[in-house]
């Protein structure tokens, strides 16, 4: 046996015939399985392996063929893939070329939606708080939707029948179909660049859910939550819902609603105007009336009619004031009497003043006993000079005038016994029983006999 | 007046909110009372003066935008 008699093929020739025999044998085949290890390189190609129980299997999905997958491929993900076996002869593997990727079980639409729904509200997208409240008069509105579809349609004739003095501009695109999305999401953002619009409108008709497709393409979600303009989502018919409905500021169940919803702000804005402006008027008009009810009401009170009264009040107020503080002025002087009594009572009966007093009290009765005894002494002994008096003058020579005879005296009242004690010319006076004679001696005589 | 629409009215609820209360003296009153009946004329020129109009939005040569009037759906149709 010499080893030219072997049959020996090279490596490559061995593989080339592998590779010839594995991809004509395989040129399109449906394979089952589990995804794992899957990555994107920066080139975009996507590689992985399909696995299941008992094998594996290497895959790559080219760029081209992925931008067509609506879903989001990832670890775990059970899928239907559809391709071609390739064998790589520089390292010896074989892997299965992607053409098409299934989910299993799901929809691929349906799985496509909840993932971009899932990642979109993880991100905050949805939250309530990012809503904006729609302008309560929109004055410009504007609509992105197919110019020649049912939605534009249904909205003009809304707006024709309510009374729709707006402005509406029409921001053209297509809503299905390639590049669908991309054209939703100019329009919007034309619209915000346009400026002065005051609400958005972006929506379609109904149709199939592959129709309304592009109204949950993440590019449609992110322009709608990057308008600054306040958007209303109006897709299909009511049982429709799209991720545009959950991003958008309000959701309309259908594009005629959506109109419904924009007019019916405007009238009730009108009607709100006509109310303000009545109940301005009547919250006046009651008010007024009420300052003047309250005018009159003042104009008949008695400070008006009779105003000396407050005056009057005012004195009688000052007196009462007065009295009671001459009131207690009062009491609080008798109050001070009292204590300064008791304190000079105190004072007094131990004091050498106390003791003189005692003492000229006992001074003045003792004299008053006196007087009274005096005076008494007195009266008595005047009793007895009255006797006595009485006695004497019985025997006073005055006595003997009565029976005639008469006493003379000189004005000094030396009793003239003898003429001689007196010379002519000279006064004299003769006392009678009764009266007095002046009288002045003519003659004096030494002798005399008696005439008779 | 150069206030805005949304501005202007909620002035005006808020000056109806007030004289309904009553607890404004006379001359504020009447002050608010004269500023309302302003603000009211104002916001109704406002929505009389919206005319009725429908544009299509469309990019010139330059690629800047501009519209024009817009038919109906029918003309779009072709």
């Amino acid at each position: 046996m010499t080893g030219s008699e072997r049959p020996v093929l090279t490596v490559s020739a061995l593989t080339e015939r592998l590779k010839a025999t594995v991809e004509e044998r395989f040129p399109m085949v449906w394979v089952e399985g589990e995804i794992s290890n899957f990555k994107i390189y920066a080139s975009g190609h996507a590689y992985f392996t399909l696995k299941d129980a008992g094998a594996q299997l290497r895959a790559v999905l080219f760029r081209n063929r992925g931008r067509r997958i609506r879903f989001e491929p990832g670890d775990g993900l059970h899928v239907l893939a559809m391709g071609s076996v390739e064998v790589y002869p520089q390292r010896g593997e074989y892997q299965l070329v992607v053409e098409l990727l299934e989910p299993r079980g799901l929809g691929a639409l349906q799985l496509a939606f909840d993932q971009l729904k899932a990642r979109l509200a993880a991100e905050g997208l949805f939250d309530e708080g990012r809503k904006r409240a729609l302008p309560r008069f929109p004055k410009k509105i504007g609509i992105a939707t197919s110019p020649s579809g049912a939605a534009i349609r249904d909205m003009l004739r809304v707006i024709a029948r309510r009374f729709g003095e707006l402005h509406i501009v029409l921001a053209p695109c297509r809503v299905q179909g390639d590049g669908a999305p991309e054209e939703i999401a100019q329009a919007i953002r034309d619209l915000n660049a346009l400026g002065g619009v005051d609400v958005i409108i972006v929506g379609r008709g109904g149709g199939s859910l592959e129709d309304l497709w592009a109204f949950n393409e993440e590019l449609v979600v992110r322009a709608i939550a990057g308008s600054k303009v306040p958007t209303i989502s109006a897709v299909g018919h009511e049982v429709d819902v799209t991720i545009a409905d959950f991003v958008a500021d309000l959701r309309a169940p259908t594009p005629s609603a959506a109109a419904e919803l924009v007019v019916r702000e405007k009238q009730a804005v009108v009607e709100s105007v006509a109310d303000l402006s009545h109940r301005l008027r009547r919250a006046m008009g009651r008010r007024l009336e009420h300052e003047r009810q309250r005018t009159t009401a003042l104009a008949t009170r008695r400070v008006l009619t009779d105003p000396s009264r407050p005056l009057r009040d005012l004195h009688r107020r000052v007196d009462d004031a007065r009295g009671r503080l001459h009131r207690a002025m009062e009491r609080l002087m008798r109050q001070s009497a009292h204590r300064v009594e008791m304190a000079t009572a105190g004072l007094r009966s131990g004091s050498p003043r106390a003791r003189l007093a005692r003492d000229r009290h006992r001074h003045e009765t003792l004299h008053a006993r006196l007087e009274a005894h005096a005076a008494r002494a007195l009266e008595t002994n005047r009793g007895r000079l009255g006797l006595v008096a009485g006695r004497l003058h019985s025997l006073s020579p005055l006595a003997v005038l009565s029976r005639g005879y008469s006493l003379t005296r000189t004005p000094d009242g030396a009793i003239v016994r003898r003429a001689v004690d007196v010379r002519a010319g000279e006064d004299v006076e003769v006392l009678l029983h009764e009266g007095r004679l002046d009288c002045r001696v003519i003659a004096t005589r030494e002798h005399d006999e008696p005439q008779v | 007046m150069s206030l805005k629409f949304e501005d202007c009215l909620a002035r005006l609820e808020q000056i109806v909110a007030a004289l309904e209360s009553g607890n404004l003296p006379l001359e504020e009153s009447l002050k608010v009372f004269e500023e309302g009946v302003a603000l009211a004329r104002h916001c109704g020129r406002y929505l009389e003066d919206a005319e009725r109009r429908i544009e299509i939005l469309a990019k010139d040569e330059s690629g800047s935008l501009t519209t024009r009037p817009f038919a109906g759906p029918a003309d779009e149709a072709q």
